[in-house]
C-alpha cells in the first residue's frame, strides 16, 4: 500500500470526467460533461429519471463507453479499460447479490477473483462483515436477509476490495420508507469509516441532501449546478435545480425594473413581488422555500417585509416539525406553501382560518424564464 | 382443458366410429404379406370376382410372426410365412388354424412342392401352410467389380473389404456354415450340436464383419448400394439380383459353390381369422395359372402355381437359366422346419455378431 | 356438504381422462411388462416364474456390454450436446431480442417438423460414400477417394447431437432468461473474467435448467432406435435394439421385457447419480423443464 501514495499524492482528485459526451442515434444521453471528486467525497448524481444519471455512471464502472471525452480515475484514463480491471466497484440498484453463493461467498467473490487464496479470502470477507455489522452471517443464504442487511452486504462486497471509488445506483430505491431513512445514515457512516471515495445517483433529493459532500444536478445530459447541498439549497444556479432541489413555491410573471436592489416581478394578476437574482428577458420565475414564508394573523407583526399577502388556509399539511400550510392568496394562481411552525402561535390554526403571509427580497430568487 | 361438454361429444363420436368400423368389416379380407405379393391389378380383380376387399398389410417372417402372437392369431385373415417357419412358432405360439384342404383346389398346386410343404408345415398332425412364391438366397455380384466372387465365404475376401454385405439373420448363418463345410439342416434336431455348430459359423462370420459395409434391413437399400457401386458383393435374394441385371448386365445373381438356399413363402390362416371363406377364395385365385405368373412376375420370383411357368415372361427365365445351371439348381438347399428353440440359438450367435467390432 | 360433494365429484371428472390416460397408457403397460420380464419359458407354451432374464443380462457379457455401451455413448451425447446447445441457449436468452429471438427458437425447432426417421435419412445422404459431403470433399480435392463418414460411431453421435439439441436449448434458454442482467454485470463489476463470471455465476444459476436438458437428452439419447441403427450400421448396436431383437426377431417376449425393464431401472440410477453429483432435486429441475 506505501507503494500507492505515490500515485495518491500525484493526483489530487479519484475521478475525473473530461467532456464525456454519450450519443445513441442522434440523442446525447450525455451531454459534454466534466466534474471532479476529491478523494473521501460523498459525491452524489442527482437529477429525474431519463437524465443521464445512469449511463454517466455505467461509463465510469466500464458498461458503456463515452462517445468522446475522457475518464480518468487517479489521473489515469479508464478509456479502453474493461469492466473488471477499473479500481471501481458498484452497488447495483437491484443490488444484484449473487443468489447462487452465500452471503461469505459474496464478499469474498472479488478477492478470489484477484488470486486472493480462497482461505484468506474468506478470512478478510469475515472481517469485512464484521465492520457492517454482519458477524456470522457468512454462511447465510443471500435470500434469507431482510432488506437493509442485503445492503450492507452489496456494499461490503464493493469495500473488500478497497477501491478507489464506490458507485451507488440508486441502492436505496427498493427500500420502505423507514428503512430508507436509516440506511441514509448508515450509508453516511460507512462513508466516514471507510473513508472512501463515493459516487452516488439518486433521483431522490432528500437522499442527495442528507448523505453529500457534493451534488450535482443532472437534467438532460448535462449538469445544471455542482454544489454542496447547502448551495444548491439556498442558491441555485438555474430555475430547474431550484424547483428540483428541496420544496419551493414557484411563481412566473413578468420582470420589472430594478428599484431598491431588487428585482421585481409583476404576476399576470397583477401582483407584485420583489426578489433577488437577474432578469434577462422580459419572462421571469420566481422562488421561494416554504421555510422562508412568514406567518401571521396580524399584517402589523410582518413589518416592513417587502413582500407582503393576504390569504385564507387552504389546506393543513400536518406532518410533525415538517407540518405546512397551502394558502390562497390573493393575487396567485397556485397556493403558496408555508411551513408551520408547531411551537408557534399558528399551531392550532384551521382551514379558512385568514393569515397573512410575508418574505424578504432576498428570500425569493428570481431567474430568466 | 377438456370441458364436459366436449368430451361427451369426444365420447359420442369415438363410440359412433367403432360402430361404423365393425359394421363396415363384412366382407373384408385382412392379408399379411411380402411386399409384391399382392399387387394392386390383381386384387382389384379378385374384389371385382369376389365382393370382397383386401386390405394388404407387408412384413417379413419375423414381423408377422410377431404380429400374430401379439394378438394370439388375430387381426388377420391370411399370412405368408415361409414354409420352414409355420412349425416351430406353431408350436410355441398357436397362431395359426389348421387348413381345410378340401377347400382349396390342389390341382393348381405344383403337386411335389405342394407335398414338401405340407410335410414341412405339418404340426401335430395337421397341415398348416400350402406354397405361394419360392425363390432362393445366393450371391449378388457387380461381375466388373468382383469377377471373383463365387461362394458365401468370398465375401470376406480382404480385396473387397468394406464393399460387400450380408443381412445379419438366420439365412446368413446357414449359408456361411454350408459355405464352410457344415451342414446346419443336418443339426436341426440336436440343440447341442447346432449350437456349437452356430458358435463356429458365428466366428467365422465375426472375422468376416470387418469386410462388411453394413449389414443390409431392405432391400431397397442394398439395391441403392450396390447401384451407387458402394456394395459389389452381396448375399441377397435372387428376385434383387435380376432386378439389377435387368437394369445392368453386369450385375448378377450368382447360384453359390456352396449352394442357393430355398425358400418357399406360403398360405397360412392366423387362429382368429374371421374370414376363412375370403382366405380359401383368394389361395384359389392366386393359384389360377394367369394370377399366379402375374403375381411372380410382380415379385420377381417363381410360383408354386402348376402351369403358370408357360406363362411367364421369358426375361426372368433367361435369367434362371443363367444363374441357374442344371447343376446348381440341383444343388439348392430347401430350408426344413425350423424346430421350436433353434432361433434363440441363432438370435444370440447375431447379437454377439452385431455387438462385436 | 352436497355443494363440496359436487364440486368434489367435477373435480374427479376433470381428472379422469389425465387418470385414465396415465394408467392405460403408462402404468398399466409396465406392470405388464414387469410381469412378463419374470416369466420364463420351460416348454411350448408353459411358462413358469423366474429371474432368469435378469440373470441371463448380467451373465452374458454381450448384453451389459452393450448396455454399457448405450450408457456411455448417451452421456457422451448428452455432454457434446450441452456444449453445443449452451453458446446458441445464451445467445437466445440474453443477446436476441424480440423478432429474432422467436426467429432462433423457429428454426432450432424446425427439424422436429418432420420425423426423426426423415431426418436421420438426410444425415445419411449427406454422409455415405456417394453422398453431398463425400463428393463435395472430393471436388474441392480435399480427398481423392470417396470417403465414407456413415456407420461408425461419429455419426451415430452426430445424429443424436443433432436430435437432442432442441430439448437441450430450450430448458437452458428459459433458465438463463431468468439471469439478471445486473448480476451477470456485478460479476465482471467484481473483478471477474468472462470464465469465472460463467464459471461462478453463469452456469450455477443455469444449473436447474442445464440437469433438466441433461435428463431429457439423455432419456431420449439412451432410449433411441433409428439413429443408432440408421447411422451406425453395423457398428452401431443400441440398447433398444437389443430389446427390439428380443421381441420381433427372437419372439422372447420375457427377455425383451426384462431387458425393457433393466433399461428403465438403470438410466433412471443414472439420472439419480446426475442428480445428486449435481446436487439438483427432481423438483426444482422438473420446475425448469
Amino acid at each position: 500500500m506505501t507503494l500507492c501514495i505515490g500515485s495518491v499524492m500525484a493526483s489530487s482528485t479519484d475521478l475525473d470526467i473530461v467532456n464525456v459526451i454519450k450519443r445513441f442515434g442522434a440523442h446525447a444521453a450525455v451531454d459534454d460533461v466534466s466534474f471532479s471528486v476529491a478523494p473521501g467525497e460523498f459525491f452524489s448524481i442527482l437529477g429525474p429519471s431519463g437524465c443521464g444519471k445512469t449511463t454517466l455512471m455505467r461509463m465510469i464502472a466500464g458498461f458503456e463507453h463515452p462517445t468522446s471525452g475522457d475518464i480518468r480515475i487517479r489521473g489515469k484514463s479508464m478509456i479502453g479499460v474493461p469492466a473488471n480491471r477499473r479500481p471501481v466497484n458498484m452497488v447495483f440498484q437491484s443490488l444484484a447479490l449473487f443468489p447462487m453463493m452465500s452471503v461469505g461467498e459474496n464478499v469474498a467473490y472479488g478477492l478470489t477473483c484477484r488470486g486472493v487464496s480462497r482461505a484468506d479470502a474468506e478470512e478478510r470477507a469475515n472481517r469485512m462483515l464484521e465492520r457492517v455489522g454482519l458477524k456470522g452471517f457468512g454462511e447465510r443464504r443471500v435470500t434469507a436477509l431482510s432488506g437493509g442487511q442485503r445492503q450492507r452486504v452489496a456494499i461490503a462486497r464493493c469495500l473488500v476490495l478497497e477501491p478507489t471509488l464506490v458507485l451507488l445506483d440508486e441502492p436505496l430505491g427498493a427500500l420502505d420508507l423507514k428503512l430508507r431513512e436509516h440506511m441514509k445514515i448508515e450509508l453516511k457512516q460507512l462513508q466516514g469509516t471507510f473513508n472512501t471515495t463515493f459516487a452516488y445517483i439518486t433521483h431522490d433529493q432528500s437522499e442527495a441532501l442528507v448523505m453529500s459532500d457534493r451534488i450535482a444536478v443532472m437534467n438532460q445530459g448535462r449538469f445544471e449546478q455542482v454544489g454542496s447541498p447547502r448551495e444548491l439549497y439556498h442558491n441555485p444556479a438555474t430555475p430547474f435545480v431550484a424547483s428540483f432541489v428541496g420544496e419551493t413555491n414557484r411563481l412566473q410573471g413578468e420582470a420589472a425594473p430594478v428599484s431598491n436592489g431588487a428585482i421585481t416581478v409583476r404576476l399576470p394578476s397583477g401582483a407584485v413581488v420583489q426578489g433577488q437574482g437577474e432578469a434577462g428577458g422580459k419572462n421571469a420565475l420566481a422562488f421561494v422555500r416554504p421555510e422562508a414564508v412568514a406567518l401571521a394573523q396580524d399584517p402589523a407583526s410582518l413589518g416592513n417585509l417587502p413582500n407582503r399577502f393576504e390569504g385564507r388556509v387552504s389546506a393543513v399539511l400536518f406532518d410533525g416539525a415538517a407540518s405546512s400550510l397551502l394558502i390562497d392568496t390573493t393575487g396567485f394562481e397556485q397556493p403558496v406553501r408555508a411551513v408551520l411552525p408547531q411551537a408557534g402561535p399558528l399551531a392550532g390554526i384551521q382551514v379558512g382560518a385568514p393569515v397573512h403571509v410575508g418574505w424578504t427580497a432576498d428570500a425569493m430568487k428570481v431567474f430568466a424564464a | 382443458m377438456l370441458t364436459k361438454r366436449t368430451s361427451l361429444k369426444l365420447a359420442t363420436a369415438l363410440a359412433a366410429l367403432m360402430v361404423v368400423g365393425s359394421a363396415e368389416a363384412a366382407e373384408k379380407l385382412r392379408l399379411l404379406t411380402w411386399s409384391g405379393y399382392a399387387p394392386a391389378d390383381v386384387v382389384a380383380q379378385f374384389t371385382k370376382e369376389t365382393g370382397i376387399e383386401v386390405e394388404v398389410t407387408t412384413s417379413n417372417n419375423e414381423e408377422m410372426i410377431s404380429k400374430l402372437r401379439a394378438t394370439q392369431g388375430a387381426g388377420f385373415d391370411l399370412a405368408q410365412p415361409s414354409q420352414d417357419r409355420i412349425a416351430g412358432p406353431q408350436a410355441e405360439f398357436g397362431i395359426y388354424k389348421p387348413l381345410d384342404l378340401s377347400k382349396l383346389k390342389s390341382d393348381q398346386f405344383i403337386a411335389s412342392m405342394l407335398e414338401a410343404t405340407k410335410k414341412n408345415t405339418t404340426a401335430d398332425g395337421k397341415v398348416y401352410g400350402v406354397p405361394h412364391i419360392w425363390g432362393t438366397d445366393g450371391l449378388v455380384v457387380n461381375t466388373k467389380a468382383a469377377s471373383k466372387v463365387a461362394d458365401y465365404n468370398d465375401l470376406c475376401d480382404p480385396s473387397l473389404a468394406g464393399k460387400t454385405s450380408f443381412r445379419a439373420k438366420r439365412p446368413a448363418l446357414i449359408a456361411f456354415a454350408f459355405a464352410n463345410g457344415m451342414d446346419p439342416f443336418a443339426a436341426y434336431g440336436d440343440a447341442k450340436a447346432y449350437a456349437a455348430l452356430m458358435d463356429k459359423v458365428g466366428s467365422k462370420l465375426a472375422e468376416c464383419k470387418k469386410n462388411v459395409k453394413f449389414f443390409w434391413e431392405g432391400s431397397d437399400q442394398l439395391l441403392n448400394a450396390v447401384r451407387s457401386g458402394e456394395i459389389v458383393a452381396a448375399m441377397a435374394w435372387d428376385t434383387g439380383g435380376w432386378k439389377l441385371n435387368a437394369e445392368n448386365p453386369d450385375m448378377k445373381f450368382i447360384a453359390p459353390k456352396s449352394g442357393a438356399l430355398g425358400w418357399v413363402d406360403t398360405f397360412a390362416i392366423p387362429a382368429k381369422g374371421r374370414n376363412d371363406d375370403a382366405a380359401y377364395k383368394w389361395i384359389n385365385f392366386n393359384m389360377r395359372p394367369e394370377i399366379a405368373a402375374k403375381v411372380a412376375a410382380a415379385a420377381g420370383n417363381f410360383t408354386a402355381s402348376n402351369g403358370a411357368d408357360k406363362l411367364m415372361e421369358g426375361k426372368l427365365k433367361d435369367q434362371f437359366a443363367e444363374s441357374f445351371p442344371k447343376a446348381a439348381i440341383d444343388n439348392i438347399r430347401w430350408y426344413p422346419a425350423v424346430p421350436a428353440g433353434l432361433e434363440e440359438i441363432e438370435g444370440k450367435v447375431l447379437d454377439r455378431l452385431k455387438a462385436g467390432s | 356438504m352436497i355443494a363440496k360433494q359436487a364440486s368434489r365429484l367435477m373435480l374427479f371428472l376433470l381428472l379422469a381422462p389425465a387418470i385414465l390416460w396415465l394408467g392405460l397408457l403408462i402404468v398399466l403397460p409396465h406392470v405388464e411388462i414387469l410381469v412378463l420380464s419374470f416369466s420364463e419359458r420351460v416348454a411350448p407354451r408353459v411358462y413358469a416364474f423366474g429371474i432368469g432374464n435378469y440373470l441371463e443380462f448380467f451373465t452374458e457379457p454381450l448384453y451389459w456390454r452393450t448396455f454399457a455401451r448405450t450408457a456411455f455413448m448417451s452421456i457422451l451425447v448428452t455432454a457434446l450436446t450441452l456444449v453445443l446447445a449452451f453458446p446458441i441457449a445464451l445467445y437466445i436468452a440474453r443477446v436476441a431480442q424480440g423478432r429474432v429471438k422467436a426467429m432462433l427458437l423457429l428454426l432450432c425447432l424446425l427439424p422436429f417438423w418432420v420425423s426423426e426417421l426423415v431426418r436421420t435419412l438426410g444425415w445419411m445422404i449427406l454422409l455415405r460414400e456417394t453422398g453431398v459431403i463425400s463428393y463435395a470433399l472430393r471436388s474441392i480435392g480435399l480427398a481423392s477417394q470417396p470417403v465414407e463418414l456413415l456407420y461408425n460411431d461419429g455419426a451415430v453421435i452426430l445424429g443424436l447431437v443433432y436430435g437432442g439439441l432442441l430439448f437441450m436449448i430450450v430448458p437452458l434458454a428459459n433458465a438463463l432468461e431468468s439471469l439478471e442482467p445486473a448480476v451477470v454485470e456485478a460479476g465482471y463489476d467484481l473483478g471477474g473474467s468472462r470464465w469465472t463470471v460463467l464459471r461462478r455465476i453463469v452456469i450455477p444459476h443455469a444449473m436447474p435448467g442445464i440437469v433438466a436438458g441433461c435428463i431429457i437428452v439423455f432419456m431420449l439419447t439412451v432410449g433411441n432406435f433409428a439413429t443408432p441403427v440408421l447411422l451406425g450400421g453395423k457398428n452401431g448396436l443400441w440398447f433398444t435394439e437389443q430389446i427390439y431383437a428380443q421381441f420381433i426377431t427372437r419372439f422372447n417376449w420375457p427377455q425383451g421385457a426384462a431387458f425393457g425393464m433393466l433399461l428403465l431401472l438403470l438410466s433412471s440410477a443414472i439420472v439419480w447419480l446426475g442428480l445428486r453429483l449435481t446436487g439438483q432435486s427432481l423438483g426444482t429441475t422438473l420446475k425448469q423443464a
